[in-house]
């Protein structure tokens, strides 16, 4: 790649905060900022430079007609795609409408509902166009974002550990919080990335980083269920900020339909 | 016939969130001024229902990246109402520690790299950095305390995990927050002087007889509860908030827009807002600072809510200070409580200003009704009437130079779409 990359950060439906975790990253801004061009970050700069960019870093979901467009555009533009977080890469917390009545949603949080012009579903970025890299967290780990730029800026592929959370738990020294006190935590299921913070701080893992590769989200399940967590809190578990993930999905849907009467 | 012309910003930058700004004007005459929002509805109200009500500060704090623990704050306070319970005076105390983080990381935020360049003439704090580098690095040091400060008492700075219903999962020990003690007692020196650098800058004569509106509370600075209050001299307590205020649904906006009385009119909250009717309440070296530098309240200027920011700022390092020097771990970290059917309310002083929330829950802890009314859709009024009075002492034939200054007023207020999205972009139309 050449010395300078134009980089663009682009938003769709999402909270601002994986983005906002570029500018959080305070002791390297100043350094990383000097070796890119950052070519389209509304949040941060006036200056907009409509591209083509090196590397385009996305945030958010796909939830209405126009950024289904605005998507194909961006990707049209750009030589690296890279999505950051949920949103981008799962669909995030509003993907919940996928769930749901969707018409039913907008009418109840609007009094004028023909205004809104919204899609029924939520989804991954990956969904609409192709994608070169998935960064996951809700929000996303800036230590992780500063490598991606960082190693495309140098032509190597990033390296963002796949591991679970569990496994983080036991480097830090954490002491289970499903064995020692009977709390459902996804830990066991859910991408490195976070720190293993929840469990450090008396509560379970609820999955921010998404799916670990190769996940037993079932044989984990039959355990909380053996343990007396009933069906429909373990669904809403796995439903919340990756909840459209593949493999969580599947599991809520999974346990929604054998437990019916519970659901 | 006068020829019909349109401003338009297509999209605000240095603003969290997407939205624009459309004016429309025939000959100098101003037809319509319209902050848009077509940030994307994420449906937090509807989706929340059927929701364990635990999970609520989680999901909330997702509405906003820049200012989670407003929400958190918000939702855990309100659904503590409905369900009776009573907080220590040591968990009140770390929540008010917790909201200083919030307040030093977004204000230090929008001071130095969103609002600054305006005054200063750059597009961005990075471009600003090269001529300002020590008020640029300092800005950073700044934000970086409060996340720090978030992080260890959150788990993280964006979207916390430790806030819970009745307190928190797990409370600091001393050795966690005790460490933070000499960067904060740097950051209260700095604050001071990013305040005088602040005030410093040359602010465009405007001043407007603004109805100002924040929580007032009698022994402290307003963060987690008072009553609200007008500078026009009524108040109300918050549980008849939504009698007095108004939700709006317009057109061009995917946040509601919110309005007081009867007739309604626009009101402002934030920063200033809360300066003006609090001063006496703010900690003493910031007080001091406005007294030095001169900060007249109340305060009419727009403008000058970057000097406010600046003096809360210094009170929330303040305030930390105090709360981490006298640091002894809680006996609980958390308020038991049972399950019933009930419903409460809350307001709380997001960095952006006033936040209220209400929340319905059924006897086993489920969610069945949620509404949120975030800062940033309460002062889109007020913004357009604010552009409606300001453009015609800016405007000329140079658009790009009409909309900057248009954009410089909207950024007063530090809008948060994002959240307002139940929120902005700005087009002048022209016709004539």
């Amino acid at each position: 790649m050449s010395s300078k990359p134009k980089v663009g950060v682009f938003k769709f439906a999402s909270c601002d905060g994986c983005q906002l975790s570029l500018l959080a990253a305070e002791d390297e801004l100043l350094t990383v900022a000097g070796k890119i061009d950052i070519a389209y970050f509304l949040e941060a700069t006036s200056h907009i430079d409509e591209g083509p960019y090196d590397i385009a870093l996305v945030e958010g979901s796909i939830t209405t007609p126009t950024d289904a467009k605005r998507i194909r555009d961006i990707r049209q533009r750009s030589k690296f795609l890279i999505t950051i977080g949920a949103c981008a890469t799962a669909g995030g917390i509003q993907a919940l409408r996928n769930w749901a009545d969707h018409d039913e949603f907008v009418r109840a949080v609007y009094a004028r509902p023909e205004y809104i012009d919204s899609l029924a579903t939520s989804t991954p970025i990956a969904e609409h166009v192709p994608v070169d890299f998935e960064l996951r967290g809700c929000p996303i780990n800036r230590h992780q974002l500063v490598e991606v730029i960082v190693s495309l800026v140098a032509g190597r592929k990033p390296k963002t550990p796949s591991h679970s959370v569990c496994l983080d738990c036991k480097r830090r020294g954490t002491v289970c919080i499903t064995i020692a006190q009977g709390v459902p935590c996804l830990g066991p299921v859910t991408q490195s990335g976070c720190g293993a913070i929840c469990p450090a701080y008396d509560r379970g893992c609820y999955g921010c980083f998404g799916p670990a590769k190769q996940c037993n989200t079932g044989s984990l399940c039959q355990q909380f269920l053996a343990d007396g967590t009933p069906a429909p809190e373990l669904v809403q578990l796995f439903r919340n900020y990756n909840g459209y993930a593949p493999e969580f999905r599947h599991e809520s849907e999974r346990l929604a339909e054998l437990h019916p009467e519970d659901s | 016939m006068t020829q019909e012309r349109l401003i338009k910003v297509e999209a605000l930058t240095r603003v969290e969130g997407e939205g624009g700004l459309f004016v429309r004007l025939v000959g100098d005459r101003i037809e319509d001024v319209q902050l848009t929002i077509f940030e994307p509805p994420r449906l937090f109200e509807a989706l929340l229902r059927g929701r364990k009500l635990e999970e609520v500060p989680d999901i909330t704090a997702r509405i906003c990246g820049i200012c989670p623990v407003a929400y958190q704050m918000s939702s855990v306070h309100a659904l503590e109402a409905a369900l009776d319970i009573e907080i220590t005076e040591d968990i009140r105390r770390l929540r008010r520690l917790l909201y200083c983080g919030e307040w030093i990381e977004s204000h230090a935020l929008h001071v130095h790299l969103l609002h600054a360049p305006d005054f200063l003439g750059y597009d961005s704090g990075i471009e600003m950095a090269k001529d300002f580098p020590n008020e640029v690095n300092r800005g950073l040091r700044l934000k970086k305390h409060g996340n720090q400060l978030l992080e260890v008492l959150g788990g993280r700075a964006i979207h916390p995990i430790n806030v819970a219903v009745g307190g928190f999962y797990r409370t600091p020990r001393h050795d966690e927050l005790t460490p933070l003690i000499p960067d904060f007692e740097w950051g209260l020196l700095a604050a001071v002087e990013t305040t005088r650098w602040l005030a410093s800058l040359n602010f465009p004569d405007f001043t407007r007889a603004y109805d100002m509106v924040s929580l007032v509370h009698p022994d402290e600075y307003p963060m987690n509860e008072g009553r609200v209050t007008s500078t026009t001299g009524a108040s109300w307590d918050v549980r008849d908030y939504e009698s007095e205020f108004h939700e709006e649904h317009v057109a061009h906006s995917t946040a509601l827009q919110s309005s007081r009385g009867a007739p309604q009119a626009c009101y402002h909250v934030g920063p200033l807002a809360r300066v003006n009717l609090n001063r006496e309440r703010l900690s003493l070296t910031a007080r001091r600072v406005a007294d030095e530098i001169g900060f007249e309240t109340p305060c009419l200027n727009p403008f000058r809510a970057i000097v406010a920011r600046g003096l809360e700022i210094i009170h929330a390092y303040e305030e930390a200070l105090d709360i981490l020097r006298t640091y002894r771990p809680p006996a609980i970290a958390r308020v038991k409580y049972d399950h019933r059917a009930g419903q409460g309310c809350a307001a709380t002083e997001a960095p952006r200003g006033l936040i209220y929330h209400r929340y319905e829950v059924d006897a086993a802890g489920l969610v069945t009704l949620a509404k949120i009314v975030p800062p940033t859709s309460q002062n889109q009024r007020q913004i357009e009437e604010d552009l409606r009075d300001y453009l015609p002492r800016i405007l000329t034939d140079d658009e790009a130079a009409t909309a900057r200054q248009c954009e410089k007023l909207v950024r007063c207020y530090d809008p948060c779409i994002s959240c307002s999205t139940h929120f902005l972009k700005l087009t002048v139309q022209r016709d004539g």
